[in-house]
């Protein structure tokens, strides 16, 4: 029994454990150095990707509160492979914080929040998750603690977070109401279609959405982004929004199956407008961060896209993609991380003449750009491609034909910044950087992901034969 | 005969560059590898035609399949008919051209070669594709070489090109997605899956009315990549911008790709939508031979002339695929196979030109004939075999056309026809007018005078594609007699969907 409760829980006790080491770290009397530490974390973390592979035993606990299966094994290991990447890009801007220990203390709370959430199969549990995962995500966005703009970027955060969970509050409390249980499984029996339960329907959809950022509620994404560090801003846009896709994948497709008909053309619209408004705003940005936060806006609105193709190929192109998104985007947040905590530019039009200076870097940088935009041999073809068509398979032509239209435009703002790092002439080019032996490890794996995925098709096979539908 | 090495070989190439240390290094291993791959291309050749000969029928020959993605029912699928063949050597040609053509690039020249190459894998996987997927796959992957080739060793507005290139063909892309999309999820095979096999396509019959709503998508899609009026606004810029080989290389292959998607995947596939649709295909190509043309007289830069006279010539290839019959299309790929040469010849001439003289303008050059005999021959060569001079291989390409085209006794086809006869005027015009100046004459700038001849490796790079251009010219039963098993099967599945 006790063996159950470890083995089924197991991510969760590793990342506790991890943060007990942490806390024993700060309390104990020995000062370690910066790099040390940050040595042995990523290693600690290393082997918790590795360990995510092992050992893993489906079930369910608490009176299935928790439950678990392989699908969520493969979606926590998603998490785990990108804090560990995280978690290198972040070498230089950490080596000279002086708040190292509790970064990585709030960043692996967040993680298990979001592991909570991704396993909760009973609306508490989900909602304690959600909860554990976004507060210290507002605290982690001000770890700038010297700079106006990151208290500027938390403040708005927790705000706006507060405000969501409200909505998504406010919803499953009249799910509760309606329904009279907490359980997904009991629930999605309940529900017939009838006008409350749409209404709960769109505050939950709500809740989600500022947390997705999809387009109306990603108006504090932009300024968030920008305020808060790099790091955190790389967080923010791979790993915690993978996790509340996958989540929100679950809800769509258990809890909320029998209102198919009402909300496949909710989500359908709301996609095509992420797309379009993503797109718009991206091409204006002169600022990484915030070009990085409205293009990931673009990329979620594909995901929608692909997740209202409710089907097997759709949930299995919205894991695949964001598997590979986690790559693309990681290492363009690796150059531009790297570059800031060097050098502290962060536009475009510092980049200029990037390539002179810094070849390796701005390769990794204009790859990653390239599987983002969706361009072949990359893996970012196959996992648009394979997102659009899942959209396609319903039929409305009319959208399809928009959102592949689209594809124009987010491809201009991706080349537009390949164009600055090797075809703009510039005066004062970046100096060179030399890449530390963890960052480096990090666009490698990045770079490695970018270009193999495609190819190695079995992943894909993989991931469709975990999803039940 | 695998195929796969026609994917292998490039790719090992570009790797060996990446490895390379100084210029000398980089080009010969480039080179090596492109004449590997036109001794590979040849040897298909002659594999091919003993198989034809020993009775070999099959549509697709050398197939090979293996799953890609198993789930979607996406495969790697891979074979050659005659017009594939017909494209591949085409391609290995201007390859080696282009990489002779670019022996003296100094600057960041790993990464120029290393593009050139990754830009031929493109190309070849693609004529090689036989599932649809794999084409778009191929298709798209030169899409990057192409802008990072403008961009960044053009000359001219060159960031402007590349990136006006880049989008338009990104929303060529977008339309043929839309389009096989449809295809797609319209196929049902005998387990009742969809699946994206030409093969397999050719032999269900996809609804009218499907056909009607995405044979638009695919067709005007993949006119895109070949100067569809009105998409045509990139070819001018992108090639005039566009470093010599690289201009070789779009131009040549580059367009072609286009016209092969529209031939093999939206005619083909869709042959009740084209019939429904072909007076859109001739009006739209009519406009781009005479448009083409006139736009070309007005021209006062070299490259420009080319560019626009490439859009008047790709008009002549969906002419042909307009009108639908047997010869009409067999002079569609003598004419892809032909322009390519062709004016890859061109771009050659003009690149030697240019850098020796340092400008493109007709109105400052002159008398370069008496300077640099070799280099004005091979310009006068690429003139006339663009104006149809018969010997040469434009000539049997738009012969054949207009026979195919005379075949439809409609009005409009005729009248399309006609039109498109007397553009060869206009072309011949334009020609005589760029040639008479710039080679004949008096010699207009005295510096010019000091200018030296070809060297070794442009005189081979133009000797590799006028040996083309005249074996077609001179005996087109070759090109025909491989290309004809293959429009054939394209005729009856059109013939069928005339008689339903």
């Amino acid at each position: 029994m006790l063996n159950e409760y470890l083995q089924v829980l197991k991510s969760e006790w590793l990342i506790i454990a991890i943060i007990f080491i942490l806390l024993f770290i700060k309390v104990g009397s020995k000062e370690w150095k910066n790099e040390t530490l940050l040595y042995t974390i990523n290693f600690l973390l290393l082997f918790n990707l590795i360990a995510g592979f092992f050992y893993n035993l489906p079930g369910s606990l608490f009176n299935g509160m928790y439950f678990s299966n392989d699908l969520i094994f493969l979606q926590k290991d998603i998490l785990n492979l990108g804090m560990y990447l995280v978690s290198l890009i972040a070498y230089p801007w950490l080596k000279e914080h002086k708040h190292l220990l509790e970064f990585y203390i709030l960043l692996l709370s967040t993680l298990l929040g979001m592991f909570f959430m991704i396993s909760s199969g009973n609306l508490l549990i989900f909602y304690l998750g959600l909860e554990l995962s976004t507060i210290p995500l507002a605290a982690l966005a001000n770890f700038d603690l010297e700079k106006r703009k990151s208290s500027e970027a938390a403040f708005k955060m927790i705000i706006s977070s507060a405000f969501s969970s409200a909505l998504m509050l406010f919803g499953i409390s009249l799910l509760y109401g309606v329904t009279g249980t907490l359980f997904f499984s009991e629930i999605a029996a309940l529900i017939h279609g009838g006008p409350m339960e749409i209404f709960i329907f769109i505050l939950i959809l709500g809740g989600f959405s500022f947390k997705m950022s999809v387009v109306p509620f990603h108006l504090w994404t932009a300024d968030v982004y920008e305020g808060a560090p790099v790091v955190v801003t790389a967080y923010l846009s791979v790993i915690s929004k993978s996790a509340i896709l996958f989540v929100f994948m679950t809800v769509m497709f258990t809890v909320f199956r029998n209102l198919e008909p009402q909300w496949y053309f909710m989500i359908f619209l709301l996609s095509v407008l992420t797309i379009l408004i993503g797109n718009l705003f991206a091409i204006r940005q002169n600022n990484m961060k915030r070009f990085l936060a409205f293009s990931s806006i673009a990329q979620v609105g594909f995901v929608l896209l692909g997740l209202s193709g409710v089907s097997k190929m759709g949930m299995t192109s919205v894991i695949y993609f964001l598997l590979i998104y986690l790559f693309s985007n990681l290492a363009a947040f690796g150059v531009v991380a790297l570059v800031s905590a060097t050098t502290g530019k962060e536009n475009v039009d510092d980049f200029k003449g990037f390539y002179k200076t810094n070849p390796f870097l701005s390769w990794v940088l204009a790859i990653a750009l390239f599987s983002l935009a969706g361009v072949p041999p990359t893996a970012g073809f196959f996992g648009k491609f394979f997102l659009i068509m899942s959209g396609a398979e319903r039929g409305n032509y009319v959208w399809i034909i928009f959102a592949a239209l689209n594809m124009i435009i987010s491809f201009y703002y991706y080349l537009r910044i390949v164009k600055a790092i090797f075809m703009d002439q510039n005066e004062n080019p970046i100096q060179k950087i030399i890449v530390p032996a963890l960052p480096r490890l990090a666009m490698v794996i990045c770079l490695l992901g970018i270009i193999s995925t495609g190819f190695l098709s079995w992943i894909y096979d993989a991931i469709y034969n975990l999803c039940n539908f | 005969m695998n195929l796969t090495l026609f994917l292998l070989f490039p790719l090992f190439t570009a790797l060996a560059i990446l490895f390379a240390q100084n210029l000398k290094q980089i080009r010969s291993i480039a080179l090596a590898g492109a004449l590997l791959q036109l001794v590979l291309a040849v040897k298909l050749l002659l594999t091919y035609n003993a198989e034809r000969a020993s009775g070999n029928k099959s549509q697709m020959l050398f197939e090979y399949i293996q799953d890609w993605f198993a789930p979607l029912h996406l495969q790697y699928h891979i074979g050659v008919d005659g017009i594939s063949i017909a494209m591949i050597l085409l391609t290995s040609f201007i390859v080696v051209a282009g990489i002779l053509v670019s022996w003296s690039m100094e600057t960041l020249s790993k990464e120029f070669f290393f593009l050139l190459i990754l830009l031929s894998l493109g190309a070849y996987g693609f004529f090689i594709s036989l599932d649809i997927f794999t084409m778009f796959f191929f298709l798209e992957v030169a899409v990057i070489p192409k802008f990072l080739l403008i961009g960044i060793w053009g000359s001219g507005k060159k960031e402007y090109s590349a990136m006006k290139l880049a989008l338009m063909l990104m929303g060529g892309s977008a339309l043929i997605m839309v389009g096989i999309f449809g295809i797609y999820f319209s196929s049902h095979t005998s387990t009742g899956a969809h699946t994206f096999d030409l093969l397999l396509l050719s032999k269900m019959n996809i609804p009218i009315e499907i056909q009607k709503m995405f044979f638009p998508f695919a067709f005007i899609g993949f006119g895109i990549f070949t100067a569809i009026f009105p998409f045509h606004t990139w070819v001018p810029d992108g090639h005039a911008s566009a470093p010599t080989a690289a201009s070789m290389f779009l131009a040549g292959i580059s367009m072609k790709l286009g016209g092969y998607g529209c031939l093999r995947v939206a005619t083909f596939l869709m042959p009740d939508a084209a019939h429904a649709y072909s007076w859109v295909i001739i009006l739209l190509a009519t406009i781009a031979i005479i448009y083409g043309a006139f736009a070309t007289m007005m021209q006062t830069d070299l490259k420009y002339i080319n560019a626009y006279s490439s859009v008047s010539h790709c008009g002549f290839v969906l002419l042909g695929i307009g009108m639908l019959t047997q010869t009409s299309i067999t002079g569609a790929v003598m004419q892809m196979v032909s322009h390519g040469l062709m004016t890859a010849l061109f771009f050659a001439a003009i690149g030697m030109i240019y850098s020796r003289t340092h400008t493109r303008m007709v109105a400052q050059l002159g008398g370069l004939l008496k300077i640099m005999p070799f280099i004005s021959t091979v310009f006068v060569i690429a003139g006339l075999s663009s104006l149809g001079l018969p010997g040469f291989s434009g000539f049997v390409s738009e012969m054949t056309i207009f026979m195919g085209s005379w075949q439809n006794t409609d009005q409009l086809y005729r009248l399309a026809t006609i039109l498109a006869c007397a553009s060869i005027v206009v072309t011949a015009v334009y020609i005589l007018r760029a040639a008479g100046k710039t080679i004949m004459g008096p010699i207009t700038n005295s510096h010019y005078e000091h200018l030296s001849d070809a060297s070794w490796n442009e005189k081979m790079a133009a000797l590799v594609l006028i040996s083309g251009i005249i074996i077609v010219g001179m005996a087109p039963f070759l090109l025909i007699n491989l290309i004809q098993p293959g429009t054939e099967i394209i005729i009856n599945k059109l013939g069928v969907a005339i008689n339903h």
